[in-house]
């Protein structure tokens, strides 16, 4: 058989359905889904409409704050200090309008302070060379000493004269979906969007793959990676603010250990530690699985302490899943 | 007048003095080698003709003004483009997308604009085509063939008019058959009047496409002369040191 030239480079060799079946944020939607399936013949509280507000709810804390890390695990960063900055910028919009300045100033003041730990970030790694993980490392530090400092502390749950715009931010719901969930909706498809149909999105990607090459081709790496740090911090900051108005009160120990559950739902959505993969899809689809497993334990009478174990072996299959793909 | 004019460029990184002192110049249409040791100095000199490095000291003129090249973007848009050493390609990214990679073409719907995927596979296509290379647009480097690879780093080179194409060890890593089409490529670009600088390890390439041979030895300038002057012999002797210079 003899193809012509044009044939051969007009040829597709993947067809969407294949790419579909080989991506693993498919395969790890497939599991929450056959998760769901299961809990609900399983257990008679799964499917009831109140524990479903709750895990979307639950859901979405972790998962917009993996939209933005995604974007940092792609160009081949990690960011440490997310759990930190989250417990930050909740005190930070607590603590201002606590003073008795409204909402706006309030949140103004905490994406401010997430805008600035992300530079600060960014910064280091990107201009001056500065391992992520260290740099992020000490954030994690960082960021937690300062809402102590902050608060004294102590627990904030007054939140001035705009306290019940607060809580109804976060505790809310619309059409019976609780606001949190069509913030985290608005954010991915946003994500979503950057990824794929912009310059910036397309950098993102290079410099995961190769950044030696994204610079030699005039790309602005070292802009690139402030950028994806500052979103991070935000994502972190977003989440924060919006777990402020839905607990009603913000201690100093918010959001700890949250980075590590957060850097296993990007990982387990298919965003590639090494860098260069990852979708905005696949912090969702992560996150859900995360919150479905912490749900099914209780629901099912598992002891709590088994989670861990359950997430942890997640990962591991996740990146098993990922080498067996790439061998073929 | 010289598309091209390097008067007395030197750049070092801190106490390495990668190039020392180089002045040459490139006439359209001309096709020059640009031969030396590994670590001669020659990827930096390209580099800072395309606009990835500054010099350290010295003058760049292109069509005789002179010129500070900050940026990539800068040299291209004064017609230099340049294949790199390992090709600087992105594995995880497609082909089409690495020939456009820092010049996206974008369109607008509405108020925003976006890339323009089908508009860069589409011209990717086209370019593999014209290199008469089997290479897929929406293919991701990952899986390609060393010959493939070339293809896209040279694709990369088409995409504007360009005045002078740089090629840094193109012929590196694929087979006779691929090599034969990148020297093929090179005398088309010659012919139509677009200069070439060949960095090439490998001497008959050398001497069958190019009309000059410069060598550089730790990173001066020993020997400019043309080909049909000198011989494998002369420049294998002036790379290694066993002939001064001449
Ligand atoms: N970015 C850099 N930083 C420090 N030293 C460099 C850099 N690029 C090249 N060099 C050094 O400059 C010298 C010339 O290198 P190069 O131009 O790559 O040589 P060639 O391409 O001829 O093999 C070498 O000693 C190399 O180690
Ligand atoms: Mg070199």
């Amino acid at each position: 058989m003899t193809v012509s030239l044009d044939d051969a480079i007009a040829h597709k060799e993947h067809t969407a359905l294949s790419r579909v079946l080989t991506s693993q944020t498919f395969w790890v939607l497939l599991a929450v889904l056959a998760a769901c399936v299961f809990l609900s013949f399983a257990t008679d509280s799964f499917a009831t409409s109140k524990n479903l507000f709750n895990i979307t709810r639950n859901v979405t804390f972790t998962a917009i704050i993996a939209l933005g890390m995604t974007l940092v695990i792609i160009t081949g960063g990690i960011d440490l200090s997310v759990g930190s900055v989250l417990c930050l910028c909740s005190m930070v919009v607590a603590v201002t309008m606590h003073a008795g300045y409204n909402i706006y100033i309030g949140i103004g003041a905490s994406l401010l302070v997430a805008v600035i730990v992300g530079a600060f970030n960014g910064v280091l790694i990107a201009y001056f060379g500065f391992p992520p993980f260290v740099v992020t490392l000490g954030m994690l530090s960082i960021a937690r000493s300062l809402a102590m400092v902050l608060s004294n502390n102590t627990v904030v749950f007054q939140f001035g004269p705009d306290h019940d715009k607060l809580l109804a931010l976060g505790g809310g719901s619309m059409f019976g979906i609780a606001n949190p969930v069509i913030y985290m909706i608005v954010l991915a498809l946003l994500t979503g969007f950057v990824l794929r149909w912009t310059r910036f999105g397309r950098y993102v990607y290079a410099i995961g793959g190769n950044e030696k090459a994204a610079r030699l081709t005039g790309v602005p790496v070292e802009m690139i990676k402030v950028a994806v740090y500052v979103l991070s911090a935000l994502s972190a900051g977003v989440a924060g603010i919006i777990q402020t108005g839905w607990l009603g009160a913000v201690t100093t120990n918010l959001g700890t250990g949250m980075e590590l559950q957060v850097i296993a739902a990007a990982v387990i959505g298919g965003a590639n530690l090494e860098g260069g993969v990852g979708t905005a899809l696949g912090a969702l689809v992560g996150a859900a699985l995360i919150e479905i497993i912490r749900n099914s334990l209780g629901l099912l009478g598992i002891n709590a302490f088994w989670q861990g174990t359950f997430i942890g072996g997640f990962i591991i299959v996740a990146v098993a899943f990922d080498r067996i793909r790439q061998r073929r | 007048m010289a598309v091209l004019e390097l008067t007395d460029i030197s750049k070092h990184f801190g106490a390495i003095q990668a190039v020392n002192g180089v002045s040459l110049s490139i006439e359209r249409g001309e096709a020059v080698g640009l031969m030396g040791d590994n670590g001669a100095g020659k990827s930096t000199l390209v580099k800072m003709i395309a606009g990835n490095f500054l010099p350290s000291s010295g003058t760049i003129r292109i069509d005789g003004k002179e010129v500070t090249l900050h940026k990539p973007v800068e040299a291209r848009r004064h017609g230099i483009e340049i294949v790199h050493q390992d090709l600087a390609l992105c594995d995880n990214l497609t082909a089409a997308a690495n020939v456009f990679l820092g010049r996206e073409r974008r369109r607008r719907i509405g108020p925003v604009s976006v890339l323009d995927h089908a508009g860069m596979a589409k011209r990717a296509g086209e370019l593999f085509r014209d290199l008469k290379s089997e290479t897929r647009p929406r293919d991701l480097i990952r899986q390609m063939s060393g010959g493939q690879r070339q293809a896209v780093a040279i694709a990369r080179t088409m995409l504007a008019d360009a005045k002078l194409v740089l090629m840094d060890e193109p012929t590196a890593a694929i087979s006779v058959r691929q090599v034969a089409e990148v020297l093929n490529h090179i005398n088309h670009l010659k012919a139509q009047g677009i200069s070439v600088v060949l960095i090439s390890h490998r001497m008959p390439d050398v001497f069958e496409v190019t009309d000059r041979i410069i060598v550089l030895r730790r990173g001066r300038k020993v020997a400019d002369k043309r080909t049909e002057n000198s011989s494998p012999e002369e420049i294998t002797g002036l790379i290694t040191g066993a002939i001064e210079t001449v």
